[in-house]
């Protein structure tokens, strides 16, 4: 029972990691209509960059949560300015090409620089080791970690339900070309939504930083679960992505845990129940064809 | 971008309920015009919808877009807001130029969109489907006012939007547009679909805004609802104008326009 519940937190911290990215990858694909494949080399970045302030600034990870989002949604906002922008008006496909090659870009630059082994990594100070719940030693990092997601989740749903540009934001999800003939010039929020769907992959990276293994390549495996996590919980669906990232978080970690030689595939069969059941996704609106 | 809005009309009393009166012999009334569109065509991809059409419409004018499923109406109306550019022609609003202006700023310089759909927000609620487009004219309804004048928007105001009924979506959809002070509405068949005492209450809210001096261009199929609106009509068929009636014209003729239709 008591590893159970264990397990439950791991998957939790891990699923907060996911909720964070799908979050930001949904606001991108909602308003943009760009499905970021670069998002998790973004995560990657984000936990590398909390790594080099450390190493050759000395920058902790307190002010690294939130230095790191900051740079990154300038990332974003280059990126989008840069490249995103001009491809828009095309085939959506061309963007997801291009954030395709960034990624390869971004995963090359960051190992030619920092090479492959993996760069070191302390959980902060007053947050290692673990605590006991009666019986149970739970990881306080992984508490904190899984509590700090949960409240920027919240934090983003409350901005996206209950201010002008949450409503901007929602309206533009559902119908841009609608929107836009209420007078709403959708393209002034095309490029701060971009940088701050990147901002969010970089604070999940951030967080996910004292856990992993911080290495170039951290982010290929990350970006297909997290178009898992989008698939279950309905594509376009910002609720969606976040209960389906903390979902996915969880099934891995019973995965990982009860059935190792099948945890790879887990979250792939949900995902396919998912679908088989709710072609839209958990949370998806039902197209109409 | 220009946020400049109509000054033609600013009519503060709602003007006489002109709905039953005549309409003078000649179609076109010799009010200014606010919209003019002459020698539209528009296309989607190789295929032609609209030839060489050419309508327009004063304030306080109601006219309408009659013809079959396909003759090319909603194409005209997406290509007023800005929504299709495909298109060669020249569309002015107010004697400037709309060709570079994107929908959104079509939108503040006072063009209101009414889609076919209603076009209602299932992700806002009531009232965030009322107060989502910004004010564009100090003629604009205030929100006590609009809710007012549908008490059953104030009632569901927190309802999201796409929970109300076919009809209440419908006055939400107009309703929008008053909020936002809009001087020329585009009405895609506001009436389909809908019960005759919900399509009789759409008649009343377009007479009140003709009152107003807005002018609205009227895509319907439904001829009876047309005639107790509107000021003239325009038919089209195969994407060209085949007709241009007053309202008499377009009374004494109903049955034969109704065989032309086919319905």
């Amino acid at each position: 029972m008591s590893e159970f519940i264990q397990y439950t937190l791991q998957g939790l911290a891990a699923g907060g990691f996911y909720a964070l990215s799908a979050l930001g990858l949904a606001v991108i694909f909602g308003v943009l209509g760009v499905v970021n494949f670069s998002h998790g080399a973004c995560y990657m970045l984000g936990a590398v960059l909390s790594a080099v302030l450390l190493a050759e600034l000395n920058v902790g990870f307190w002010a690294a949560l939130i230095i790191v989002p900051v740079l990154m949604f300038g990332f974003g906002v280059l990126m989008e300015r840069l490249l995103v922008r001009w491809l828009l008006e095309l085939d959506p496909l061309y963007n997801f090409l291009l954030t395709f090659g960034l990624t390869l870009v971004i995963v090359e630059a960051v190992k030619q620089r920092y090479g492959v082994s993996g760069l070191p990594y302390q959980v902060p100070a007053g947050l290692g080791g673990q605590v006991s719940v009666g019986s149970v030693n739970l990881s306080v990092y992984a508490i904190f970690a899984c509590l700090f997601s949960v409240v920027v989740c919240v934090a983003v749903g409350l901005l996206l339900t209950k201010t002008r540009i949450g409503m901007i934001v929602r309206a533009a999800t559902e119908a841009p070309d609608r929107t836009r003939a209420l007078g709403i010039n959708v393209g002034l929020w095309v490029t701060p939504v971009f940088g701050f769907g990147i901002a969010l992959a970089g604070l999940a990276g951030v967080l996910a930083a004292p856990t992993r293994a911080i290495t170039a390549e951290m982010g290929s495996n990350f970006i297909i679960i997290l178009f898992a996590v989008v698939v279950i919980g309905g594509l376009g669906s910002i609720l969606g992505a976040v209960v389906a990232g903390f979902l996915v978080g969880l099934v891995e970690a019973y995965g990982i845990a009860y059935a190792p030689t099948y945890a790879q595939i887990v979250i792939f069969v949900l995902m396919a129940l998912v679908v088989l059941v709710r072609p839209s996704g958990l949370f998806g609106r039902e197209e109409v064809a | 971008m220009s946020d400049d809005t109509t000054a033609t009309t600013t009519t503060e009393q709602p003007a006489p309920d002109r709905a039953g009166a005549p309409e003078p012999a000649s179609p076109r009334r010799g009010a200014a015009r606010m919209l003019e569109v002459s020698g539209l065509s528009a296309w989607y991809g190789e295929a032609r919808v609209l030839t060489d059409v050419s309508i327009d419409v004063a304030p306080g004018e109601v006219v309408t877009l009659v013809g079959r499923n396909g003759a090319g109406k909603t194409t005209l109306l997406r290509s007023v807001m800005g929504l299709h550019r495909q298109i060669e022609g020249s569309i002015t609003l107010d004697g400037s130029d709309l060709a570079k202006r994107s929908a959104d700023a079509r939108a503040r310089a006072g063009i209101g969109w009414v889609p076919d759909d209603r076009g209602i927000y299932a992700s806002l609620t009531v009232a965030e489907n009322l107060l989502l487009p910004p004010v564009v004219h100090a003629d604009a309804w205030s929100l006590e006012r609009v809710y007012e004048f549908f008490p059953v928007l104030h009632e569901r105001r927190d309802f999201p939007g796409t929970k109300l009924s076919g009809g209440e979506q419908q006055m939400l959809a107009m309703a929008r547009v008053l909020r936002m002070g809009s001087r020329l509405l585009l009405l895609d068949e506001p009436s389909e679909g809908l019960a005759p005492v919900i399509v009789q209450r759409i008649g009343e809210i377009i007479r009140e805004i003709k009152g107003q001096g807005v002018g609205v261009l009227l895509v319907e199929q439904n001829v009876a609802f047309a005639s107790t609106v509107a000021d003239r009509h325009y038919l089209l068929a195969q994407g060209k104008v085949v007709e241009h009636l007053g309202n008499d014209d377009f009374r004494a003729r109903e049955g034969e326009l109704l065989t032309y239709l086919g319905m």
